[in-house]
């Protein structure tokens, strides 16, 4: 076993890394949320509440697996899965360090995106399947937003696309070596973060689950396990959007040498989840059809604005 | 006395204001004969007696009219009496029940009372619905209550109690209690009748089911949700995200607390006034124990009334901490509550070393205050002086300038002055509208003419400015207990009339008068001269008034508790039609109301 690309030891080592790292956010983000709140967070399981994760790990589990009579049964087990598998799947093509990723693909943004948008369908058909009004009215706006914010995503990538000119994710990295993209690249860093926020619905963008207007949404009846993929899943997407950013516009793995490559692409990936879970500590929520609004007359014409004139610079450069 | 002498030597006196008195004289001219009695009343509330074919024009002409330049706006309350075992009732005409109607005049600072004698066996009167529309849920309760009908309502179904309750829990003959009625069971059939009770028709809530474009969805939101504040219900008729109807749904909250008060002794009552508006602590009590020591005739020194007004500006500031960290949370802003939490546990430290308990200390007596305060209360006190001002322009910063807030904020459920009265809104509701008018200003109580404070405005009337005049009157209330702190007036705490309950302990040793009337007063409670009364003052969130009925004994024969947070609720639909299902919840939190405070 070695430690190449696809290899059977890195795809496990990556798998159970991330998953990992995703259950332990659940303790992070408390503590974090508490330590900006004037308060103290889970501290009673083990050390600092480490433990935390684990007690609810055993709760989650050992919880009755129950499926409400009046839902869906066969799309209402699906719908947990789909979130789990399809943001696990876009993990193969990050390159988390030179040698060290599932696969080197040349259409790796391509497929992020394209699992992005089959995310949707999970909180779609979660929402749908639980026959509830009020998961009906969070899987209407998870429709609507998720389909809206998938398109600016896409527009404000493409500058950097053009930059380096592959759609290869570990050759944008690459391309990085001299100058990270997050300067030439800035309108489409801050498209793609707001976007990034809406794909993954948390606050202040969490209006498919928008607690104080329809309980919780699109897992209003969920329990148990199902709760707990959908739970993970959305700190899952946390991840995902974090190692976006930084392999995109911060560089990737690339720092000083005097850490290994690895632990820049971590402390990177660990700065943005920090953001994020400082970013629903702070805003409030705006309404749905502002969120349509600003994104569609807006963001919209702002990443078309910042693709053109990346193209233009790029062709007088030629 | 004959009551109408009565009422002229007050006006003589001064005491009945002059929109009050032409109100007085324009009645006694158009209705001259239709007048059954003139009530006097230890607060001078002009009261007339009206036959029920009368009552309606007499309202109206009350309500179209103005008298000396001023309006009567509001129906402040409408409720009534079970007169059947009442037995001092002079000068009263027969009744079995009495229907009341406390009509309120902003501009000209007055009162006016109109009461209409009824019989057990014909209990019906013409609505006045169509007048105010804030009568409609007032009406409903007095029929859950007493069953008394009102002809030509819209929806005269119960309001408090459950559909299927049987009696009228308001009436003398309604148990008290559980020990006096039969020990609780559920059988099959009762249960299939109760679960088909429940059933939601929408029919039954004046809602269509479709219309000609769309078939609407009907959420049910409460009365477990995360952001009702309680146990409060609202059916939401939904076109899309589209508000086409919103029908509050109360009760889940009810307690009896007005049925307790015909049971409680008049001192033994205090502790369940903490609980109607469960945030206002002893601010519940002072409008209770004025009443009680007006109709006592008890003065009381100057301490009790500096102390009272501190604790209440205290918990004033508690109650809005809350609402605006509430607020914050649901347009989605996680932090503040947690922030305003802080200083919401240091008052009530402060307050916790006053008086020994923190939300619900239920510590004013009729006639003063439980204890002194303590020795080095002034040193807490100026700290709280000192850190709060800080904090709040932090909040401003963090909550009222965030330009998401606003967006989700201004221009929802806004509403304007004439709306408010009609609805009966008062308190920062009314003065987001513009309308300057604060109890505490106009009709000083308590000595708060003593005080120098600014009452604010807003001019929308909308979410945000019900927040910022919130947040401005915290400001005003630190202004206010700093006054406090700087002349707090030496004296006794407790008043040394022989109705001050319990009395003052160090002369009962002395002599065997006081010595007896202590014994009566704590073993049987204090005996209240007979009269009626009414007493208001501005609590946390609106005017909160207790009408009081003495038959001379030891418990109130009537205790109605006039709360704002029960009118304001009744709005709901009206200020969010056509509105999203987030702007509902906006204007849920905007309102800013607990279920105790509507249920009672």
């Amino acid at each position: 076993m070695t430690w190449e690309i696809g290899s059977g030891l890195s795809i496990g080592a990556i798998l159970l890394v991330v998953i990992v790292t995703a259950a332990m956010l659940i303790w992070v983000e408390r503590r974090l949320l508490g330590f900006w709140q004037d308060r103290l967070g889970p501290n009673r399981v083990g050390p600092f509440g480490l433990l935390q994760v684990v007690a609810d790990m055993i709760k989650i589990f050992t919880k009755e697996d129950w499926i409400p009579p009046f839902a869906d049964r066969f799309s209402f087990v699906l719908a947990p899965t789909i979130i789990m598998i399809v943001i696990l799947m876009s993990f193969s093509v990050i390159p988390f360090a030179p040698g060290l990723g599932v696969v080197d693909s040349n259409v790796g943004i391509l497929f992020v995106l394209a699992m992005a948008s089959l995310g949707a369908y999970s909180v779609m058909l979660g929402g749908l399947a639980s026959d509830n009004k009020y998961a009906l009215l969070g899987s209407l706006r998870a429709a609507a937003q998720m389909v809206s914010y998938e398109v600016f995503m896409g527009v404000s990538l493409l500058g950097v696309v053009a930059l380096a000119g592959s759609f290869n994710l570990r050759e944008i990295v690459i391309a990085q070596e001299g100058g990270w993209y997050v300067i030439p690249q800035f309108v489409g860093f801050v498209i793609f973060l707001i976007a990034g926020i809406a794909e993954s619905h948390r606050l202040p963008f969490d209006i498919p689950e928008a607690e104080q207007e329809i309980c919780a949404g699109y897992h209003t009846e969920y329990s148990g396990m199902k709760f707990g993929m959908f739970f993970v899943g959305e700190y899952l997407g946390l991840v995902l959007i974090s190692s976006l950013i930084t392999v995109l516009f911060f560089g990737g793995w690339n720092g000083p040498a005097l850490l290994p490559p690895i632990v820049w692409f971590s402390a990177k990936a660990f700065f943005f989840i920090a953001f994020f879970i400082l970013l629903r500590a702070a805003i409030p929520r705006p309404r749905y059809d502002q969120l349509m609004s600003y994104g569609w007359l807006f963001l919209l014409p702002l990443s078309l604005v910042n693709l053109l004139v990346t193209g233009a610079v790029i062709l007088m450069q030629i | 006395m004959l009551a109408a002498e009565h009422i002229r030597e007050n006006t003589v006196r001064g005491d009945v204001p002059a929109a009050a008195q032409a109100a007085l004289e324009l009645l006694r001219k158009e209705f001259a004969g239709d007048i059954l009695a003139e009530q006097a009343n230890c607060d001078f509330i002009p009261t007339l007696w009206f036959d029920r074919a009368k009552v309606k024009s007499v309202l109206n002409c009350l309500r179209k009219n103005s008298f000396a330049g001023n309006r009567f706006e509001m129906l402040f309350d409408l409720t009534a009496i079970d007169e059947r075992a009442r037995v001092h009732r002079d000068g009263q005409p027969l009744s079995e029940f009495t229907v009341m109607y406390q009509l309120m005049s902003f501009s000209g600072n007055c009162d006016f009372r109109i009461k209409v004698p009824l019989f057990d066996a014909d209990l019906i009167l013409p609505t006045v619905s169509d007048f105010w529309s804030n009568a409609n849920w007032y009406e409903r309760e007095v029929w859950d209550m007493f069953g008394i009908r009102f002809d030509g309502h819209p929806n005269l179904y119960r309001l408090v109690l459950p559909p299927t309750w049987e009696g009228h829990a308001l009436r003398k003959e309604h148990p008290a209690r559980a020990t006096e009625m039969e020990p609780f069971s559920l059988s099959d059939a009762q249960t299939d009748v109760e679960q088909e009770a429940l059933k939601f028709k929408p029919e039954e809530w004046g809602m269509q089911r479709k219309s000609d474009e769309s078939e609407f969805m009907f959420l049910n939101l409460g009365p477990n949700h995360p952001s009702v504040h309680g146990a409060f219900r609202i059916a939401v008729q939904l076109d899309g995200e589209i508000l086409v109807d919103a029908v509050p749904d109360i009760g889940y909250h009810h307690r009896g607390a007005e049925k307790m008060g015909e049971r409680q002794s008049w001192h033994t009552f205090i502790p369940y006034t903490d609980r109607i508006d469960y945030l206002g602590g002893v601010m519940n009590n002072l409008p209770y124990v004025m009443a009680v020591e007006k109709m006592a005739g008890i003065q009381v020194p100057e301490r009790v009334k500096v102390i009272r007004i501190m604790l209440s500006e205290m918990f004033r500031i508690c109650s809005h901490l809350l609402f605006y960290g509430t607020f914050a949370q649901d347009v989605g802003q996680l932090s503040p509550i947690f922030y305003m939490f802080v200083e919401r546990e240091r008052i009530f430290n402060i307050i916790e070393s006053i008086c020994g308990a923190r939300m619900h200390p239920g510590w004013f007596r009729i006639g003063g205050v439980a204890q002194d305060l303590p020795a080095g209360w002034e040193k807490r006190v100026r700290e709280l002086l000192d850190f709060m001002p800080a904090r709040l322009d932090e909040y401003d910063s963090m909550v009222l300038n965030n330009g998401i807030l606003k967006r989700r904020t201004q221009g929802i459920g806004s509403y304007t002055t004439e709306e408010a009265f009609d609805w009966g809104v008062t308190g920062a509701g009314l003065r987001a509208t513009g309308y300057e008018w604060d109890y505490r200003k106009q009709r000083p109580y308590s000595g708060y003419e003593n005080f120098e404070f600014d009452i604010p405005i807003a001019e929308n009337g909308d979410c945000y400015d019900r927040c910022a005049v919130r947040v401005e009157e915290m400001r005003q209330s630190l202004r206010i207990i700093k006054q406090c702190v700087d002349n707090m007036p030496s004296g006794d705490y407790k008043s040394s009339h022989p109705l001050t309950t319990p009395p003052r302990k160090e002369k009962s040793m002395k002599d065997i008068e006081t010595l007896i009337n202590h014994f009566l007063s704590v073993s049987w409670g204090p005996v209240i001269p007979p009269t009626e009364v009414s007493m208001a003052v501005e609590a946390t969130k609106g005017i909160n008034g207790y009408y009081l009925v003495s038959d001379g004994n030891t418990t109130s024969y009537r205790t109605r508790i006039r709360t704002p947070s029960f009118a304001h609720l009744q709005m709901i639909p009206a200020i969010s039609r056509g509105f999203m299902v987030s702007d509902l919840i906006a204007i849920i939190a905007s309102i800013d109301f607990v279920m105790a405070d509507v249920d009672r």
